[in-house]
């Protein structure tokens, strides 16, 4: 298991290595430069020129990219352009409400899919399961954003339940109610989503289980419906069901960028779309990375979810 | 009346489709008392899990028992509520099913599902329950059986995921056992030791028991009385000794000519069944065998025969219009008891 571990991480290596020298070449490409940014009216043409000079940017791109590597692979990476602060502080201070709002889209969305997703395949061509069906598509279709305005509308304005905006109230500490309640709308946008695709994977998973022939034999000790579907089809259906949340991650992450702009949710996303205004290259690289790293840690973490649920896996 | 522990009277099985309704069983009745041993044997397709899933009441969503009864110590297992059966299966009926290798599930060990039908009929804590699972393992002849309790499925052989579901069927003391066709995914040793224990354990329990097989070799040496099917009908019924010495219906005689024998000459050929068993969407008018049967005549291609009683005792009773012609003959026109 130690060994399996092991030999997937190092796996791992060349890939992340493609993922930043793709993103570097590719940051590079997009149209003005960080100085851009910064440039104002009193600015000499020369006074420019020396501050591109000053940031390396004016060294080839394979020079510049060689210069990040080695300060990254020593634990550094960098100074932000934007702020001017280390690149690490700034997602230090930014990746705990990441995380909380992921987190708890993630649980939002299993909490629905895995009920509605049983109560669609044990109930095959009912109208609950075309309901359900139905609004699954809608879930997988409609754009985060669309969601997010529309929450915003219904939540914050018709009914102004919640807040919609930022993290805490401003001006107040916070505090976990306060941040409770900035949590619903951005989470529960994510997190249904997200729970649009999933209740697809349970249906049809839990589906497949159900035609098994231990299921007979678990009706033929005498067992109630409900401890067939519960207990011996669902543990089994459980198995596919694990693995996708190493499908989930990229989405979610896709999706906190978008949902943080619209919620103003301090977080690394928000920080993304603001690094990519200011053409903030350590910052971007930096974001890039980590995300990079998330997707890769969360498919071995999957192989081994697998290997928890599924005894007949073993790896060595 | 009473003496019987099973009653199965006419009953017809049948499933809904998407084109309708398939009657996949009709017209099967026999009567099983206490301690006796049933045989049911027929060609693939005829039948046979069919009619014991219509017992256990598990035909799954779209199949029902349409007509006819099922009367187990005078209870209409066709008619009881969900949950009167549900007291039933795995206590006083049990069921061991064709497929060992798919009927454990892979994610439970054998404790954990041995346990769940001990705690839910007898009643039995947690502590009980396993130490009777393991006693219920050992006498089925599994080695180790109390690391066995916590193994998984995969790590068994066939031979003994099938002792498994013995151990698991028995550990209620069932008054009757339904095994389809508990021996054709195993190795004829195996399958020796698994009649073996089936044997030893009537012996001791006087469970009565259904043996489903479409072997008729290991039907001969396990039971009272055979009934054959063909295409959902009963089309013979007789003990053991009666069945092989005196058949009446051609698919029977076709069934006991196809055993290979030690005896057999090389020149001497095994006889075949020509044809195949007729698709249910596609039945033939008349008797069912007809398209098959080397004797059939106009009377076969229109009418069904019904299954008839050859003797007085009731005990050898027969569906084929040739054998009810011939008893017609032989008893000089004596009433036949239908
Ligand atoms: N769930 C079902 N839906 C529709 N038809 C079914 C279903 N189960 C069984 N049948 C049909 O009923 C008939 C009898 O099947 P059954 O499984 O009882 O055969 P069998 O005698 O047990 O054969 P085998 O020796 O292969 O086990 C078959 O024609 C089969 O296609
Ligand atoms: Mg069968």
């Amino acid at each position: 298991m130690f060994q399996y571990i092991i030999r997937r991480l190092l796996i791992a290596i060349p890939v992340l290595l493609g993922v930043t020298i793709f993103n570097f070449f590719i940051i590079n490409l997009a149209p003005g430069n960080p100085v851009d940014m910064f440039v104002n009216p009193n600015m000499s043409a020369a006074d420019i020129l020396a501050k591109k000079e000053a940031l390396g940017l004016n060294d080839p791109l394979w020079e510049q990219y060689g210069r990040w590597m080695g300060s990254m692979l020593q634990g550094d990476f960098g100074y932000s352009f934007a702020t001017y602060e280390p690149v690490l502080d700034n997602i230090a201070a930014r990746i705990g409400p990441t995380l909380l709002l992921m987190g708890t889209a993630l649980i939002i969305a299993y909490l629905i899919a895995i009920p509605v997703g049983i109560l669609s395949a044990t109930k095959q061509y009912s109208f609950i399961d075309y309901l359900t069906t139905t609004f699954s598509f809608f879930g997988i279709s409609i754009p985060n954003f669309f969601l997010g305005l529309g929450a915003i509308y219904v939540f914050g304005i018709v009914f102004p339940i919640f807040p919609t905006g930022g993290m805490t109230t401003l001006g107040s500490s916070g505090g976990f109610v306060d941040t409770f309640m900035h949590l619903v709308l951005p989470a529960m946008v994510l997190g249904t989503a997200i729970a649009g695709s999933m209740v697809r994977y349970v249906r049809s998973s839990m589906l497949e289980v159900l035609g098994q022939d231990y299921l007979r034999t678990a009706r033929a000790k005498g067992l109630r419906e409900f401890f067939v579907n519960n207990k011996h089809a669902l543990r089994n259906a459980l198995i596919p069901i694990v693995t996708i949340i190493g499908l989930e991650i990229p989405l979610l992450i896709g999706g906190a960028v978008v949902t943080e702009q619209i919620f103003q949710w301090p977080g690394l996303g928000q920080l993304t779309i603001q690094s990519i205004g200011s053409r903030d290259y350590p910052m971007l690289m930096a974001l890039n990375f980590i995300a990079a790293f998330t997707v890769l840690f969360s498919n071995l973490l999957t192989d081994l979810m697998y290997s928890v649920v599924d005894p007949r896996i073993k790896y060595n | 009346m009473e003496e019987y522990l099973l009653k199965v009277d006419k009953v017809q099985t049948v499933f809904k489709t998407g084109k309708g309704e398939i009657t996949s069983v009709e017209e099967v009745s026999f009567q099983l008392k206490p301690g006796q041993t049933i045989g049911i044997v027929g060609e693939s397709g005829c039948g046979k899990s069919v009619t014991s899933l219509s017992i256990m009441r598990l035909l799954g969503k779209h199949g029902y028992v349409k007509n006819g009864s099922i009367l187990f110590n005078g209870k209409d297992l066709a008619k009881i509520s969900e949950a009167e059966m549900r007291e039933i299966r795995g206590n006083e009926i049990s069921m061991i099913f064709q497929e060992p290798m798919t009927s454990l599930n892979p994610v439970f060990t054998i404790g954990n599902q041995m346990m769940e039908g001990i705690r839910l009929h007898m009643k039995l804590g947690k502590k009980e329950a396993r130490n009777y699972a393991i006693e219920m393992l050992n006498s089925v002849g599994i080695p180790r059986s109390e690391a066995i309790m916590n193994e998984f499925p995969h790590a068994l052989s066939g031979g003994m995921r099938q002792r498994v579901m013995i151990a698991m069927a028995l550990s209620c003391r069932p008054r009757l056992l339904i095994a389809d066709e508990p021996t054709t995914a195993l190795d004829v040793t195996i399958q020796a030791q698994i009649l073996e224990l089936m044997k030893k354990l009537r012996s001791q329990s006087n469970t009565a028991i259904i043996l489903i097989t479409h072997d008729l070799g290991v039907v001969a040496e396990m039971v009272d009385k055979i009934i054959v099917m063909y295409a959902g009908q009963v089309v013979e019924e007789a003990d053991v000794f009666t069945l092989f010495d005196n058949p009446k219906h051609p698919y029977t005689k076709g069934l006991i000519g196809s055993i290979p024998h030690i005896e057999t000459h090389q020149e001497d050929r095994l006889i075949s069944i020509p044809g195949a068993v007729p698709s249910l969407q596609n039945m033939p008018t008349g008797c069912r065998f007809h398209t098959r049967c080397e004797f059939a005549t106009e009377r076969c291609l229109q009418e069904q025969p019904n299954l008839i009683q050859l003797d007085e005792t009731g005990e050898h009773k027969v569906r084929c219009w040739l054998a009810e012609e011939e008893a017609y003959v032989s008893r000089e026109n004596k009433e036949v008891f239908v």
